[in-house]
């Protein structure tokens, strides 16, 4: 199953066993040049057929920077290019025109939405897509695994001397966290801005690994940060799934002082959020810090100091992003230093919880979050497989049952995150401990929530929906899910239409 | 009495189906479901049952489906059913 | 005793399959105004198909209708309780022959009870003969409809209805049956909806009924017996053992008398308590 070349997964836990060779840091070799334009940068490089060129996803359904690219290799007729952006969003449509005409035949990335995402499920990109998890793609970036020629940096703002940030100019992202493996490892790096400022609040991009500058009309839309959900959901089933995670984190007594805490930035991770802050507040608990991907719920915490430090990798919405302009104890927190399973102490290995989602969840706590339940390509690890090992506890929540879909399954179609590293899934219907945690189940045996055996919680699901036809794929592997340590732990097949 | 050659029943929101009932000879299932892949066959099938049990042997019955589960197709079926007066 | 009554549109398959999630005490589905007057048939069928093939358990199972006849449709031995709108003494009285017939025809194995909602001026002044009609075990304050007839504001102090506030307390209290208080209608104020709670039962409601799920864990929480009211039942409880043991009729707690009600009120916090 497994193409050749590639390591299939051992265990969550192998990479201890391993050795971890970085290569070297490349510096720039003089003082970055100012180039006029995106063209002008092909052209110095050059960039030519088959180079490997990389991105950040901070301006996420903003970003404008991938496009301008694509654009360019459109124009230039080049080919055989690989793509490594660190996730994908619907506003990188035009990508899949050079994916149909085999202008682009790789794409490495953590995350991937839109039309990209249906288009390479339909299998028309020529060669595999390897999905890692944040902290994998540090590891492939730093080990060499994943070479990058070019890594373009967009950045809200920067100065002549190639130093740049997120959080300067009119269309600040935040933290730059998942572009420093590419600072560091790329053969060539451009920054590209819309603003010059002589003097920067911060130099979060230091010019010492910057090639090439170069000014855009517009680098992103600061907008475009903010996926739709930064509400609170309203959804009693959602509120009840929200409630119970925190009646369950309050059982097992880890609403204390010095707690550390991360979640995602979905509608029940904001209500989560919402709850455990009521909780915290009630205690007069104070944590430690929250980290991940940081949101206006865990600003909205920080501020009310029930937590001393935010660990911020990226920014989710704009209130997130002038938190971290504006406070000194919201910290940057690169890729590596927040989840590279070979960082030391990563920031992932401090926390105490983390609350995540799932498309589907097997009899062994297999977590899928890289395909939908009929196998299209809609997602992606992030940073999931990275927190769910490496937190104290980690809580999967999700609907039982949603339009008619169970979530929990005999099998699941794709594995992102090995079961092993799930401790807890939260439904509405009920909550499963994984029985490896004779710890947790013996803490709750005489608590009050509804504690069930997953093989019960899945028989409730079917008797309530009955059993799904299994879906058919074709033979064809069409990605690679990469593991946080280079294995590979799944692949993905393309769809029959 | 106006005598109806079609009739509705049910909603499109989610969890529920809009079900269109039209006198016709023999009987003709068409459904368009959000889950038809994984449920498309056990959706006709439940139809196939609620219309025997009603004794109907000759109708065209069209399902739009939003993850309606087998108790809320059956029910709408029949108020389809009792609407068109068959 | 209940504590709290979700209502639930009956025409809305997504909110049935998930009543038994909420933890409610009892779920009123509604067939009156929660459904539109052209949807009547499909909620029935909807309501009967529900019941063929969704068995709760712990939860007591209340119909709202909204004509006597829905019972011939939607009969069966899943449901427990009958809520009647407008009720009356008349319409109470058919109701209760028109269960009486289908109990025997559908052989159920239990009786069925019938909530009176209590929504007009009238009912408010009846409301004693209503609570003492056969089956009534609950009296619903229905506030909105009688503010309607009133001609008055609906207010968040409440004191356009507190006369009938009292009234159905004191009816329900008088034969011993629920005071059941009407929703809080904004469904996102918690705040507001701890007020309306406290205030109704300080004066005596023992329940309250809930349009949204996510009152009900407030209903459910405010309307439990406190642990001090726990712990002075305990006190009444063990103190009467102690004086029957002696022989002794009358006794007295913390330098009160404690008779009949109190010993009878104490018995009921610790039922409650326990539920």
């Amino acid at each position: 199953m497994i193409p050749d070349g590639y390591k299939p997964f051992i265990s969550d836990d192998h990479f201890k066993k391993e050795s971890y060779k970085k290569i070297e840091k490349i510096y720039a070799k003089k003082e970055a040049s100012l180039l006029a334009s995106i063209s002008a940068a092909f052209d110095e490089i050059p960039i030519t057929d088959g180079m490997t060129l990389s991105f950040h996803h901070h301006y996420r359904n903003g970003d404008l920077l991938l496009n301008m690219v694509v654009e360019e290799i459109k124009k230039r007729n080049l080919k055989h290019m690989k793509l490594a952006p660190s996730s994908i969003f619907p506003v990188h449509k035009p990508l899949v025109e050079l994916i149909k005409n085999k202008q682009v035949t790789s794409i490495f990335t953590n995350y991937i939405s839109g039309d990209v995402a249906d288009s390479i499920s339909k299998g028309h990109l020529k060669d595999l897509l390897i999905m890692d998890t944040h902290g994998g793609r540090a590891r492939a970036i730093e080990t060499g695994d994943l070479s990058i020629d070019v890594a373009f940096i967009a950045a809200s703002a920067a100065d002549q001397k190639g130093n740049a940030n997120g959080i300067d100019g009119p269309n600040p992202c935040g933290p730059l966290g998942y572009i420093y493996p590419d600072l560091y490892y790329a053969k060539h790096k451009i920054v590209v801005t819309d603003t010059f400022i002589d003097k920067l609040s911060s130099n979060d991009i230091d010019s010492a690994f910057v090639d090439y500058i170069i000014k855009v009309s517009q680098i992103g839309l600061s907008t475009g940060i903010e996926s739709g959900t930064t509400q609170m959901t309203k959804d009693p089933v959602q509120l009840k799934i929200a409630k119970d995670t925190v009646k369950l984190i309050k059982a097992l007594n880890l609403i204390k002082n010095g707690m550390s805490f991360q979640t995602g930035a979905g509608s029940t991770s904001i209500a989560v959020s919402h709850f455990l802050k009521e909780e915290m507040i009630a205690q007069k608990v104070q944590g430690s810090f929250a980290s991940g991907g940081i949101t206006k719920s865990l600003v909205n915490m920080f501020e009310h100091h029930l937590f001393q430090e935010l660990h911020d990798v990226q920014s989710f919405d704009l209130d997130a992003v002038m938190s971290y302009k504006n406070n000194k104890h919201h910290h940057l927190m690169d890729a590596s230093k927040y989840a590279n399973p070979f960082y030391k102490n990563n920031i992932a290995s401090q926390l105490d919880i983390v609350v995540l989602g799932a498309t589907e969840v097997d009899l062994d706590f297999n977590v899928n979050v890289t395909t939908s339940s009929t196998h299209k390509l809609m997602g992606g690890s992030g940073g999931h497989s990275d927190t769910a090992y490496e937190s104290k506890l980690t809580i999967i929540t999700t609907n039982l049952v949603k339009s008619r879909i169970p979530f929990i399954k005999e099998h699941i179609e794709t594995v992102s995150t090995p079961g092993t590293s799930v401790d807890v899934v939260v439904t509405e219907r009920g909550i499963a401990i994984n029985p490896l945690r004779t710890d947790i189940l013996d803490h709750l045996k005489d608590s009050s929530l509804n504690i069930l055996p997953i093989k019960t919680l899945y028989q409730k699901a079917v008797s309530l929906t009955s059993i799904p036809k299994q879906i058919e794929h074709k033979d064809r592997i069409v990605g690679l899910i990469r593991y946080r340590d280079g294995s590979i732990i799944d692949v993905i097949y393309e769809v029959k239409s | 009495m106006r005598l109806k050659t079609a009739a509705t029943a049910g909603t499109y929101e989610s969890n529920d189906c809009m079900v269109t009932v039209k006198k016709m000879e023999g009987i003709t299932i068409e459904i368009d479901s959000v889950v038809k892949e994984q449920f498309g066959e056990q959706i006709h099938k439940v139809a196939l049952e609620t219309l025997s049990s009603l004794n109907i042997s000759n109708i065209y019955l069209y399902i739009k489906d939003k993850g309606a589960l087998d108790y809320t197709i059956i029910a709408r079926i029949k108020t389809a059913i009792k609407r068109l007066g068959v | 005793m209940r504590k709290s009554l979700l209502f639930i549109p009956a025409n809305h398959p997504g909110m049935l399959q998930n009543v038994d999630i909420f933890e409610a005490d009892s779920v009123i589905f509604d067939l009156e105004d929660g459904v539109a007057l052209t949807e009547k048939d499909a909620a029935k069928d909807l309501l009967v198909s529900f019941f063929q093939h969704f068995h709760l358990k712990d939860v007591e199972k209340i119909i709202r209708i909204h004509e006597i006849h829905d019972l011939d449709i939607i009969m069966s031995h899943h449901i427990d309780t009958i809520c009647l709108p407008k009720a009356d003494v008349s319409s109470l009285k058919l109701l209760d022959k028109k269960l009486s017939a289908l109990e025997k025809k559908h052989k159920l194995d239990h009786q069925i009870n019938i909530i009176a909602l209590i929504e007009t001026p009238e009912s408010i002044l009846n409301a004693l003969e209503i609570a003492k009609q056969p089956r009534v075990n609950g009296l619903l304050l229905g506030a909105e409809d009688l503010a309607t007839y009133l001609g008055v504001k609906r207010t968040l102090s409440g004191i356009e209805i507190e006369f009938a506030r009292n009234m159905v307390i004191y009816a329900a209290k008088a034969v011993g049956i629920d005071a059941i208080d009407t929703p809080f209608t904004d469904t996102t104020d918690l705040s507001g909806l701890t007020k309306d709670i406290e205030h109704a039962k300080a004066l005596g409601m023992n329940a309250k009924a809930c349009i949204h799920p996510n009152q009900i864990e407030t209903v459910n929480h405010l309307f439990k017996p406190s642990k001090e009211d726990i712990l002075y039942a305990q006190k009444i409880l063990l103190a009467k053992q102690q004086a029957d043991a002696q022989g002794l009729g009358a006794f007295s707690v913390d330098g009160k008398m404690v008779d009949k009600p109190i010993i009878d009120r104490a018995i009921h916090i610790i039922n409650a308590s326990k539920e």
